[in-house]
């Protein structure tokens, strides 16, 4: 395998070498022009010899010591992964790399990993979209995936949940349109359309299909909003016509939310617009331990990027030295997984899990006093190469 | 009539609470359908025992055709709560199919109920995994998501308008600020998502700000939306009163209840301009209607708090002690809460603790 790899990326090699130069100049798509090799392979982007470019955002709040925090660990298991980093805010504009940068980035070298960044109340001149925004908009970043489990030892009310939330975060409340018809009176429009329904109900049947799973359930308020919300709702009764193997169900999101306190367990595959998505989000991540044990990803048709499930600053952290990297170990071995480099993604995945299993160090989230250094040292010290 | 538009005319911050008198109060009752019949029959015995000041104007809401061919409320329904000011629902069923209103969206509107409020409290002797919570939400009940203006642009593009007005804003913020007051609670949160919806939510958060100055007692806390359902499921006890728009509000209210137990334990009050109305806001259950399986927990529970908002707390204490002594012992429970017990048994049993 790798020699086969080896030899492609040498063919690659030639056409990297013109990206790099060009990545400081305007031809940032070049590699389309100068690429030999087949497009399934040139999707990643190589600049060492065998090795994956990967674009990096450590983000506002504590993004930027988690976030140090895998790169230590990938430095310690010299995993082939090159990072190339962004500083990318909305709260420290001046300092943040421009939209473009990223965007060109993350579409050449089709992976990124992301700490989070912070959202204000406002912005500085007066829109209304927030970076977040942008950036999925640019990349059509349709779908968030955040896979809800139980981990080990991490003390719960709740046992062996274990549910993936996919959620459409293009559309719907997130549309940014909104005007003050009158003083004091304001109108926010919730966008849904039938093919960003059928397309994130088609992703997320595909994706049970992928991950073996029995049910999919459709989270609506259609009751209410019944013509915005019936869309959704009709274009995934639709695409579930497609899928005759795996169970369709539908439900109300304010059922949803109180069957998830109560019975988590029911919930296998859970599809939802973007609002109740982001609800469901931060609420199974709560069941399972909160925002620094959950990780997540948001795709587009082309590229992936990794970032923590719930997303939190967590701002009350910041240079503490207490945050817990686990989300964010979590999306870096997912990460792995998804550019194939998958021992190198069970390598952290048990290390986690045996830092987690051992139970000694545990951040102050988890009811501990270890550092995010003190855990992060545990996780190289339990590198296993396989 | 005359005097309703006395009331639209004579400004004030809480109507309803002016006319209180030691007297007996006439209460509105909807028995509303499936289990609903059973569990006030159940609560007019338990406050027939209580010796509670009350009488009841028993009133039937089943849609009738109305003079514009529409289905809703019959005007007696309408007229006795103009008049009683005060009401206590049971379930309603609203029938599925064209030309249907919501017959609570109905009630609600006619009574312009603009503030929803749903403490959710941990009881002995109901096991659930959250032992420590005591919140109040807080919801607006009239704009916002529920608005109900939507349209189809074009094939496959729909638009759906969430209003967020100050006056309403303003309404909303107040009264809980009110409530918290004078339930001698600590803290007021408003909920909101201001950071995705700047000007909407924007808005909703500065009318709550602006109340809060006027509060200085009470503490005023703003968080978002997704923080509140993360830290709500990992520590309860962090909130205390919460304040929010509607489509929150009714995801956090049920959610809430989900915490202590289910819809069958929460109680709910609707505020308005024109009057409150007090229900159990769980479903009719038609498959164990008329079987005294029922459990009238909730309704009770809103009677209850119905009675506070008469000020007749001596009274509410007694029935709630006695109801959550029986809930405790947790000897004659319904079902649905794992017991064996009958409807007529359990309200039995509230009546000898009285």
């Amino acid at each position: 395998m790798s020699v086969i790899s080896r030899n492609v990326f040498r063919a690659l090699i030639q056409g990297s070498q013109h990206m790099n130069k060009g990545l400081h100049t305007t031809a940032v798509n070049s590699d389309k022009n100068v690429c030999f090799a087949p497009q399934s392979i040139s999707t990643l982007q190589a600049s060492k010899e065998g090795h994956i470019k990967c674009t990096l955002i450590p983000g506002d709040g504590v993004g930027p010591e988690l976030v140090y925090s895998v790169q230590e660990v990938f430095k310690a298991a010299s995993i082939p992964v090159d990072f190339e980093s962004f500083f990318f805010s909305e709260v420290n504009p001046t300092l943040s790399a421009p939209l473009e940068d990223v965007v060109n980035s993350i579409a050449n070298n089709k992976i990124c990993i992301k700490g989070i960044l912070a959202t204000p109340d406002f912005s500085h001149t007066g829109e209304l979209q927030t970076l977040n925004m942008k950036l999925r908009n640019a990349l059509d970043l349709y779908a968030n995936v955040v896979h809800v489990k139980s981990l080990p030892n991490v003390s719960c009310r709740h046992k062996d949940v274990d549910c993936i939330i996919i959620r459409e975060q293009t559309e719907g409340e997130y549309s940014a349109l909104e005007h003050e018809s009158v003083p004091g009176v304001v109108e926010c429009l919730k966008i849904i359309t039938a093919a960003k329904s059928e397309r994130i109900a088609k992703f997320a049947f595909d994706y049970a299909v992928k991950m073996g799973r029995k049910k999919v359930t459709a989270v609506h308020k259609a009751n209410i909003m019944k013509l915005g919300d019936g869309l959704f709702l009709r274009s995934c009764e639709e695409i579930a016509k497609l899928y005759p193997r795996i169970q369709f169900e539908k439900m109300i999101v304010d059922n949803c939310t109180m069957q998830m306190v109560s019975n988590p367990n029911q919930f296998d595959v859970m599809v939802t617009p973007n609002l109740y998505g982001n609800i469901v989000d931060n609420l199974a991540s709560g069941l399972v331990g909160g925002a620094g044990v959950v990780a997540g990803a948001s795709y587009s048709a082309e590229c992936a990027v990794f970032e923590q499930g719930a997303r939190h600053i967590f701002s009350g952290a910041v240079g503490k030295n207490i945050a817990n990297p686990t989300a964010m170990l979590l999306c870096s071995a997912n990460l792995l997984a998804h550019v194939n480099l998958h021992a190198y993604s069970k390598m952290i995945k048990n290390a986690v899990n045996k830092v987690l299993s051992d139970n000694k160090v545990r951040t102050k989230d988890l009811g501990g006093q270890s550092t995010t250094k003190d855990f992060t040292n545990a996780i190289i010290h339990s590198l296993i190469h396989t | 009539m005359a005097a309703r538009f006395i009331k639209k005319i004579v400004p004030a911050s809480r109507t309803g609470v002016a006319q209180y008198s030691t007297g007996v109060r006439k209460v509105t009752l909807i028995p509303g359908h499936g289990i609903g019949p059973e569990i006030t029959v159940a609560v007019q015995k338990i406050f027939e025992a209580a010796k509670v000041p009350i009488e009841w104007d028993e009133v039937d809401v089943t849609a009738v055709r109305g003079p514009d061919g529409k289905f809703g409320i019959p005007q007696r329904a309408i007229d006795s709560v103009n008049e009683n000011k005060i009401g206590l629902k049971g379930p309603l069923m609203t029938p599925v199919g064209k030309g249907y209103r919501s017959l609570n969206l109905a009630l609600r509107k006619e009574f312009d109920l603009y503030a929803n409020v749903r403490p959710c409290k941990s009881l002995d002797g109901i096991k659930t995994l959250y032992d420590n919570v005591d919140v109040v939400t807080i919801r607006e009940n009239t704009e916002g998501e529920y608005s109900g203006i939507e349209h189809e642009i074009v094939d496959g593009v729909v638009q759906s308008i969430k209003l967020i007005t100050e006056e309403a804003s303003k309404r909303v913020a107040e009264f809980a600020f009110q409530f918290a007051r004078e339930n001698r609670r600590k803290k007021v949160t408003a909920v909101h998502k201001a950071n995705i919806m700047r000007m909407s939510d924007g808005l909703f958060l500065r009318c709550c700000r602006d109340l809060a100055t006027k509060y200085p007692d009470i503490k005023f806390e703003e968080r978002y939306l997704d923080t509140v359902c993360l830290n709500m499921v990992q520590d309860p006890s962090k909130f205390d009163v919460l304040v929010m728009p509607n489509l929150y509000g009714d995801i956090m209210s049920d959610m809430c209840s989900g915490l202590v137990g289910g819809l069958g334990l929460t109680p709910s009050g609707n505020i308005g301009k024109n009057g409150a109305l007090f229900e159990s806001v769980h479903g009719t259950a038609p498959d164990i209607a008329g079987k005294d399986m029922a459990n009238p927990t909730a309704l009770l529970l809103s009677a209850i708090m119905m009675l506070r908002h008469l000020q007749l707390n001596e009274h509410a204490d007694r029935v709630q002690n006695a109801c959550y002594e029986v809930l405790r012992e947790g000897k004659s429970l319904t079902g649905d809460l794992g017991g064996t017990g009958k409807c007529s048994e359990y309200t039995n049993a509230i009546i000898s603790k009285l």
